[in-house]
């Protein structure tokens, strides 16, 4: 594997409201190497959102980051300051938030969304100039240049959505989390979205954390998966391994319920509900749910273990060491 | 066989007028068939701007056709008395995407179900109703203690739209129109939704119309599909001729475009080349053309007829037009083939 580019280190991000922190991302950890497509995947209520916000340091009030590391090249960015943060983000690290195509400023058009990104970050560029990088960066999503004159309510889905990429995408950062890019678009749309945004990661060699749900992108997309669940990374490990031998009952189960092509007529949902974060279960979050469970899940904590290398669990089937917090 | 919902070349237009404004035709010449003798479960599969919206507003009676007809029970919605749309609100049924709307708020889930037993009277008693309730809750997979007496916020996205399946079974309709039912729920919820929907027609004899974008899903619950493209039908048929043998171009886009829970299958090396999604096509001809890879001239100029590529499904693409033409009309006979074969 190639050179690690984001370490993240048991980073935790509560959100403290009158009846108790609610523990939305409880120690989470891996390593995003050069080039890397990361997954980072998990249903509704299981703190991925959480988790990548807390990795650009965006999480607000009442969410609080507790504690952890997230080094990106080497540096902290859990302990810089707000302004050598607010530098790092988009030229360093950048996001493409969720419903990012709806959250488009109406009243600008498409060139202005762009430049105003550059702007922020890069002093003293003349017009000619702001335009000439607006006008490449929509090429490089395959957008046609005359883009840049138009406002957003004039494009379709897929177009809002290749625009955000290259805001992401404005200043050559390292790293660019994507957070469900393409949960309101259509499945042909979605493909040409995701090309778009395989393809500028190529050309500009950085990596990409993918934060969904949908285990069928993640499967056509990233290189290694990460699967959460109520906060806690599950399992984590390259995609082609996961999918051929789900290691943890959450991930097994999870992949079993999907919809697919090869048999009519089954169905395999989880029974049960995902629990509350506020009063998760004790020992292992998973544990009522599980048909593996066995008595001390309800009691302590599985670790993240390194089972085999590069395949990582957090069960007790695996022989987890005992956690330091329940 | 007992027609009970029928679509009858229904076209929906919007727009145009008095100024000669352009007018956009969200759905053409559609004609389908549901019936009481063969409940089934026929999937209306298309991308937004595909027109399935607009087909759904209308087999409730949301809105009316441009042309063509809708009919319940053999009456045209149009000329129903008011006994008559009574009996068609409750005996179709509709469950929509996002398992949140339905919901006032501030009050408890019950409502949602006691307001239709109070309302189409059918319960003669309280112990009746509730136990109406309980056991539409119980077909869903919900326990009625874990749901009841909760509000909307308390309980999970897939637990709110499996009351709404419940509401639907509590008023035992003939037809449940589901647009995309499943979309905005969790992955590992679907599966228990769609076996829920699937029961109501394999068990209970309801006729289902699931309308999606999703043909994975289609493909677990459907037996018929039509897919649509910008207004018009493209391909209808088995779903397992459709989907695994799909004939129509974009069809075939729309399945390879699937992202397959498989990494070992994925996408493909060559990237897609079609053109935008927001390029509109020229009244005459296949509105599929401008972004066809298979585009041919005749494509562009005039209307394409369902050829009949199989016993049990048609495409309409001249790719085909060495083989027997369907009229558009017979479009419900193919469909109550299919529903037949599979009973």
């Amino acid at each position: 594997m190639k050179d690690p580019i984001l370490n993240v280190k048991d980073l935790r991000v509560y959100y403290h409201t009158p009846s108790g922190p609610v523990k939305a991302v409880d120690g989470v950890s891996f390593t995003l190497h050069k080039g890397e497509r990361f997954g980072l995947v998990g249903e509704s209520g299981s703190g991925k959102t959480t988790a990548a916000f807390g990795i650009l340091r965006l999480t607000k009030a009442p969410a609080h980051i507790e504690g952890g590391q997230v080094l990106l090249d080497g540096a902290d960015l859990l302990t810089l300051s707000p302004n050598a943060m607010k530098k790092r983000r988009f030229a360093e690290i950048s996001l493409i938030p969720q419903g990012a195509m709806n959250s488009l400023n109406p009243v600008l058009r498409i060139r202005e969304q762009l430049t105003d990104v550059v702007k922020e970050h890069e002093v003293g560029l003349s017009t000619r100039a702001l335009d000439e990088r607006a006008g490449r960066l929509l090429e490089m999503v395959g957008l046609k240049r005359a883009v840049i004159n138009r406002y957003p309510h004039e494009l379709s889905g897929g177009m809002k959505q290749r625009v955000c990429i290259a805001m992401s995408i404005a200043l050559q950062p390292k790293v660019i989390i994507a957070d469900e890019p393409t949960s309101a678009l259509d499945v042909v749309t979605q493909r040409q979205v995701m090309e778009t945004l395989s393809r500028v990661q190529d050309e500009i060699h950085a990596s990409v954390i993918l934060v969904g749900h949908d285990m069928g992108l993640m499967a056509q997309f990233v290189d290694t998966i990460g699967v959460m669940y109520a906060g806690r990374l599950a399992e984590v490990g390259p995609v082609k391994e996961i999918f051929a031998e789900p290691l943890h009952p959450y991930t097994r189960m999870l992949i079993s319920s999907l919809p697919s092509l090869e048999q009519r007529g089954l169905f395999q949902g989880i029974p049960g509900i995902a629990p509350s974060l506020r009063n998760p279960p004790p020992g292992c979050h998973f544990h009522p749910r599980c048909p593996d469970a066995v008595a001390h899940c309800s009691t302590v904590g599985p670790e993240l273990v390194e089972v085999r290398p590069g395949r990582w669990v957090a069960c007790h089937l695996y022989g987890a060491v005992q956690a330091n917090h329940p | 066989m007992a027609p009970l919902l029928e679509a009858e070349k229904v076209t929906k237009r919007f727009g145009g007028g008095f100024l000669n404004r352009q007018s956009t035709v969200a759905l053409e010449n559609l004609s389908l068939t549901i019936d009481d003798a063969y409940p089934s479960v026929t999937v209306v599969a298309g991308e937004s701007g595909s027109g399935k919206t607009t087909l759904a507003r209308l087999l409730l009676g949301m809105t009316d056709p441009s042309e063509g007809q809708i009919r319940y029970r053999g009456k045209a919605l149009a000329q129903m008395s008011g006994k008559e749309r009574h009996r068609f609100r409750r005996e179709v049924q509709a469950i929509f995407q996002d398992p949140f709307e339905v919901y006032n708020p501030f009050h408890k889930v019950d409502r949602v179900l006691t307001t239709p037993v109070r309302k189409f009277g059918l319960a003669s008693s309280a112990a009746e109703g509730r136990k109406l309730i309980h056991e539409a809750l119980e077909l869903v997979g919900l326990r009625p203690e874990d749901t009841l007496g909760r509000y909307p916020h308390q309980l999970s996205g897939g637990q709110r739209q499996r009351i709404i399946v419940a509401r639907a079974l509590v008023l035992q309709p003939k037809v449940i129109i589901a647009d995309e039912p499943v979309s905005m729920v969790d992955a590992s919820l679907r599966a228990t939704i769609l076996e829920s929907l699937l029961r109501l027609t394999k068990e209970l004899g309801i006729s289902l119309i699931y309308i999606t974008h999703d043909l994975t899903t289609a493909y677990q619950v459907g037996d018929s599909i039509l897919v649509l493209y910008q207004g018009g039908v493209t391909e209808l048929g088995h779903v397992e001729l459709v989907i695994k043998d799909p004939k129509h171009p974009y069809t075939q886009l729309l399945v390879d475009s699937i992202p397959l829970a498989n990494p070992n299958r994925r996408w493909g090396e060559s990237e897609l080349t079609v053109a935008d999604e927001d390029v509109v096509h020229s009244d005459k001809g296949c509105h599929f053309a401008p972004r066809c890879p298979h585009v041919m001239t005749i494509c562009k100029q005039q209307a394409v007829p369902f050829y009949r590529t199989d016993p049990r499904r048609s495409a309409a693409c001249f790719l085909y037009q060495d083989q027997p033409v369907m009229p558009a009309a017979q479009a419900p006979e193919l469909l109550l083939e299919l529903m037949k074969r599979e009973a």
